[in-house]
């Protein structure tokens, strides 16, 4: 242990705390905008300069170890001079227009000027010129070089977790700033829009395309009919935003409010879930057999972000992807096909809209194999939890006096199996849950398949591996979530480290439940745990909890696609 | 009112500090920097020099500033290139003084120079140099040895791991120690501050109070074999890392013992043989083989070795000299430098005792012979030299230690011809007084014959010292593609169109340092490990000490010291002395750690394997 005074408070902290965490145990927050906890701890923005008596100069406290017998004090004359300056002159190249910012109110940048007063700079403003914030606005994901602090979060972010390097600086000297590596265009690189560099800009430098106003002309269109589905991770976050525990923000309060806004018929995504499982599982049992997964196994095909990054960076695997489309795409399809013949509308009119905690959805639903063959999308418009509170926000609904309303006819069934799809091991889970079935005749246990799920105690694990007995057929299957994770796991199953029958990989860490569409907080917590969470205890509470029982889904096949991995099913829910 | 006044101006003295921080600053410049950017840095600097008096200086260099800052900016089109052009050109052709002509130069310069990146602002908006920041001692040093982290282990008192910490990238830490020309110390950030950290001074305590350092252990054996020819400072830095990497390593070197120019041809007085073993003795001990006394091109042929080794790294120096090319110099006592040093190096010594001796060159071989020529007893040693004692290429350091050892330097005398007496011996050199002349395109200033009369200076010995070269005969003969008598080689040290070849050092990129002969076998060494199927990396298991949090005050650089040494003939002893504890300790304490500030901080700080 060391031991330390902070601002005459006695201190004593394990060695390698960092001065501003040794601080804030006891109570001391030191402010600052570019740390980020073991990701960017490199001194940026100065703002947590602090007096260590015997040094020269101000020392930053995020990327300081405490030594023993430090006399540290956090508010010196000096201390404080500098800070303020500091932040002035971050916000003198800051384009300060906070109310039309996407990040106004959960903006850290915003916050600390606030708190510290600045009402005036004295540096002045000075923005960009126009050629050096050029950006292509019809890309999921929008960068605003003047919101910029180049706090460098984003770069470490995709760098060190997420393994893509997409994000550098660009040039040099006064003009340094955060562009595409390699002098590169978002669009010509490799971006898998996971969005995480979204969840972790302090700023409004990085958002989603708004796609709101295109939702609302279709909402207000009488001649169209608009349709939309809510992804099983939006409900663990939507309370966030109104100080609602997950308990009141149910997905039957959010359908509810859908409805109020004006859309036609609202969905739950778990039923796409359900389905996706039904197809996947039996496309896994069916390539087992074959032998597709003698040399690598078959992998899950729901993320985007990981499709994305698994055609770029490893394209000799994407042969083992499953092919079953993703639960947002299966839904749209079966939308614009069944549900549009059993309610006798024109698919045309239809206009599909989901609720996603994803930016990479934004893009699936735009590639060509998700399209009709008419070239229309199945789903027309992808829109963020983020997106989703706003269009709240702004019709002003009240949300402590909306009452939950079920689904719609049709495909309004969905069950637990489905629900945790929005968390990393969830697919996993549901599709060992009917495989199982598939395989023995009779259901397991529904928690028989628990051990996939992220233990919140274990930090770091690279992927989860276990090997499960279906009716003597040995099942070797491996979960693993964030793309740096996925890398390894690539990398393993290649070089012939380790063999799996069945992995399920998810690009954002925690999976969907800390998706990059996810809402966006001051305190830099890391939330997908404990949304993931929400999920399992709905899980545990529904009726249904196998996706084989959802009894929407049995009538689907019956009444159209006659058996799952059926030709039919094939050509509508599958990508060729 | 005096009619005169002793002058004295606060302000400018200010002003002159401010300058001398501006050129230490320039001299620390760090790598990566936008040209544009720093042109218009430069414009404006020297615009607020301008007098006022002329058109051209006065509002020109404005007007050019403002097109620098539109690129920049990325608010000029394309035709603006052509502007500046045409704007500086009418500058430097109307200006009436340097202070205007010299500006526009600088600027053309630029423009032409580095017009790509002009282009890439204007059309992208963005710099294509600016994208690597690195520390700049390692980013410097050819090996990209880990220099802040072993200086900061020396700091803390672990020698050993400094020096492990070196051979993660340099498996000659202690020849370096005490013949490293120091490119890492050319950019060091400290120069901003007061001097250059003495980097190599560091390593030479280190290695000197470093214990025997354990061999690394070698990864699992490959069963590929790699003949290396030439076991100089390259070709053992390539063996020493393939046979780590688990391939079975064969040296092969036509002399006596290993370490080519670091044994043949650099006196002991600078690196003494013992220190030179300890590196060798490390190198060999990981199961490097060796085949001595075997040359290549007559005990074996480089195509035996081609279909006996799955690949081949050749190294092979450049032992052969270069000739002055005057009247008489093939008399018996006109002898090459390389020759000289290496029959010392092979135990002969030429007595030189009362003897005049003439050497010719400015480089460090030429320091070297006139030095070692002192110890073997000569009356009188002349360094003669074409140019000024600033243009010579040795060391400036190599330069006063020679003249303080008693050498004379003769510059701006070119070599005429050779005397000799009827028995066809040198009896004198020959030398036409040259003038120093116009700056070439090179950037040195050039010389020509000066209207003074021949000058004759008496020799006994005259000692040729002007450059070296590779014999390279016996690979050209098989298959071996030269050019002006260098390998051809790729970047990756691969000899196309070869097979399974490859070259560095010396024979690929003409005579140069024994640090650059180290970072082509570390490249040889990776790119045969590719070549062969395999992706070794090498790391080392040292822990780097933190930093002290804020930066100690300006100080004097410490630097090593020359001996004083009374009775110089027959003296070989080691002619510099270290740093004390004390003087080590002051030096590691200036380390500036930008491996932890600055850019290292955050990106580039530390390359942990290779």
């Amino acid at each position: 242990m060391v031991n330390l005074t902070i601002n005459n408070k006695k201190v004593s902290v394990p060695e390698g705390t960092t001065i501003l965490n040794a601080a804030r145990s006891v109570g001391v927050h030191i402010p600052h905008l570019c740390y980020l906890k073991d990701i960017n701890e490199i001194g940026a923005c100065r703002l947590c300069c602090v007096d260590v008596e015997g040094e020269d100069n101000l020392v930053p406290a995020c990327n300081n170890h405490v030594r023993d017998g430090m006399v540290i004090y956090t508010n010196t004359a000096r201390a404080r001079a500098s800070r303020k300056m500091n932040l002035q002159l971050i916000l003198s190249e800051h384009d300060c227009k906070c109310a039309t910012c996407s990040r106004s109110g959960n903006c850290q940048l915003q916050k600390l000027a606030n708190d510290y007063g600045i009402i005036e700079n004295p540096y002045g403003e000075h923005l960009l010129p126009p050629k050096l914030t050029e950006w292509n606005s019809t890309f999921p994901l929008i960068r605003d070089a003047n919101k910029c602090i180049k706090c460098m979060r984003c770069i470490q972010i995709c760098e060190k977790v997420q393994t893509m390097n997409i994000w550098d600086l660009e040039s040099i000297g006064s003009r340094t700033r955060v562009g595409v590596s390699n002098n590169q265009k978002i669009e010509e690189s490799d971006c898998t829009l996971c969005g995480q560099c979204i969840t972790h800009c302090p700023v409004g430098a990085l958002r989603e395309r708004n796609d709101i106003d295109q939702v609302l002309r279709a909402v207000e269109d009488p001649d169209v009919i608009t349709a939309v589905q809510i992804a099983p991770a939006v409900r663990t976050a939507v309370g966030e935003a109104f100080g609602l525990p997950p308990s009141k923000a149910t997905v039957n309060v959010i359908a509810s409010m859908l409805k109020t806004i004006g859309f036609d018929y609202v969905f739950d995504t778990s039923y796409a879930a359900d389905l996706t499982i039904m197809e996947e599982g039996t496309e896994f049992l069916h390539r087992l057999k074959k032998g597709d997964m003698a040399k690598y196994p078959m992998f899950t095909s729901c993320c985007p972000g990981w499709v994305s990054f698994i055609n770029s960076q490893f394209p000799e695997l994407v042969g083992q992807l499953s092919t079953a489309k993703s639960p947002q795409q299966i839904f749209g399809a079966v939308l614009k096909t069944y549900f549009a013949k059993k309610l006798d509308i024109m698919p045309e009119r239809l206009c599909s809209v989901s609720i996603m905690p994803c930016v990479a959805k934004k893009a699936e639903c735009m590639r060509p194999e998700m399209c009709r063959e008419d070239g229309t999308p199945d789903v027309d418009y992808v829109l963020t939890t983020r997106e989703l509170l706003r269009l709240i926000k702004s019709e002003r609904i009240s949300t402590v006096r909306v009452e939950g309303v079920p689904f719609d006819e049709i495909m309004d069934d969905y069950t637990g199996a489905g629900v945790i799809f929005g968390t990393t091991g969830g697919v996993m889970e549901a599709a060992l849950r009917s495989a199982y079935y598939m395989v023995v005749g009779k259901n397991p246990e529904p928690d028989a398949f628990q051990e996939v799920r992220k233990n919140p105690n274990e930090k770091d694990v690279t992927w989860r591996e276990k090997t499960f007995n279906l009716a003597g057929t040995k099942i070797n299957i491996a979960v693993t979530s964030g793309l740096g994770n996925a890398r390894k796991l690539c990398e393993a199953i290649l070089a012939g480290e380790v063999k799996y029958d069945f992995v399920e990989v998810m690009a954002c860490p925690g999976g969907c439940a800390g998706g990059g569409g996810q809402p966006i907080h001051c305190d830099d917590v890391e939330r997908a745990d404990e949304r993931g969470r929400v999920l399992y205890d709905i899980d545990r509470n529904m009726p249904l909890r196998f996706c084989h029982e959802n009894k929407a889904i049995k009538k689907l096949y019956e009444e159209e696609l006659d058996k799952p991995f059926s030709e039919k099913a094939e050509q509508l829910l599958h990508v060729h | 009112m005096s009619r005169l006044t002793m002058e004295s101006n606060q302000i400018q003295k200010h002003l002159d500090e401010l300058y001398r921080n501006m050129s230490r600053r320039i001299y620390a410049s760090p790598p990566g920097t936008c040209p544009v950017d720093i042109s218009l840095s430069f414009l404006r600097m020297s615009h607020a020099q301008t007098c006022g008096k002329c058109t051209p200086c006065r509002v020109g260099l404005g007007r050019l500033a403002e097109m620098l800052e539109s690129v920049l900016d990325g608010e000029a089109d394309i035709t603006i290139i052509d502007k500046i052009e045409k704007t500086a050109q009418a500058i430097a052709s109307t200006a009436d003084c340097a202070i205007g002509t010299e500006t526009a130069k600088g600027i053309l310069l630029g423009i032409r120079g580095f017009r790509d990146d002009y282009i890439e602002h204007i059309t992208k908006g963005r710099c294509i140099c600016g994208l690597k920041q690195s520390v700049a001692c390692v980013d410097q040093c050819p090996a990209h040895v880990d220099i802040p982290g072993y200086i900061a282990l020396v700091k803390a008192g672990l020698y050993g791991d400094a020096v492990r910490l070196i051979r993660k990238d340099n498996p000659f830490p202690s020849v370096c120690a005490y013949v490293c020309e120091h490119p890492c110390e050319d950019r060091c950030r400290r120069s901003m501050m007061d001097d250059a950290v003495n980097i190599c001074g560091i390593k030479r305590y280190a290695v000197d109070h470093a214990s025997t350092t354990e061999i690394p252990v070698c990864a699992e054996k490959t069963k590929k074999k790699v003949a290396i020819v030439g076991g100089g400072p390259g070709g053992l830095t390539a063996a020493y890392y393939l046979t780590i990497m688990g391939h079975s390593v064969t040296v092969y070197e036509q002399r006596h013992k290993l370490g080519g120019m670091l044994r043949y041809g650099i006196p002991d007085y600078r690196l003494p043989q013992d220190i030179l073993d300890k590196d060798i003795n490390h190198i060999i001990e990981t199961g490097v083989n060796t085949k001595l006394d075997t040359t290549v091109g007559t005990d074996i042929t480089v195509d035996e070795l081609k279909q006996k080794y799955d690949a081949v790294y050749l190294s092979v120096g450049a032992h052969g000299d270069r000739k002055l090319g005057i009247e008489g110099e093939d008399a018996p006592n006109v002898v090459s430098a390389v020759e000289m040093l290496r029959s010392i190096g092979e135990g002969e010594k030429i007595d030189m005792h009362n003897k005049n001796v003439v050497v010719v060159g400015g480089g460090n071989v030429a320091m070297d012979a006139t030095r070692t020529c002192l110890r073997l007893g000569a009356k009188h040693v002349t360094c003669v030299y074409r140019r000024r004692v600033e243009d010579m290429t040795a060391l400036m350091e190599e330069i006063e230690e020679a003249k303080a050892e008693g050498v004379e330097i003769l510059p701006l005398f070119a070599p005429a011809r050779v005397e000799r007496n009827k028995k066809g011996i040198a009896t004198a050199l020959w030398a036409q007084p040259q003038i120093i002349s116009y700056i070439g395109s090179d950037g040195r200033a050039g010389i020509r014959k000066s209207d003074l009369d021949e000058v004759r200076i008496e020799a006994d010995y005259i000692i040729v010292a002007i450059g070296q070269q590779s014999l390279l005969r016996p690979f050209e003969d098989h298959g071996i593609t030269t050019k002006r008598g260098r390998i051809q080689a790729e970047n990756s040290s691969f000899v196309e169109g070869s097979g399974n070849v490859f070259a560095g050092g010396d024979a690929v990129s003409g005579p140069a340092t024994v640090i650059l002969a180290v970072a082509a076998g570390k490249v040889a060494a990776a790119n045969i490990d590719e070549f062969l199927g395999y992706n070794h990396r090498i790391s080392v298991d040292v822990e780097i000490p933190l930093p002290d949090l804020t930066t100690s005050p300006a100080c004097g650089r410490v630097n090593i010291k020359a001996k004083n040494i009374k009775n110089i003939e027959g003296n070989f002893e080691l002619a510099s002395i270290g740093m004390t504890d004390e003087e080590c300790a002051q030096e590691c304490s200036r380390c500036l750690r930008c491996d932890h500030f600055g850019y290292g901080g955050f990106k580039g700080g530390r390359l942990a394997e290779w």
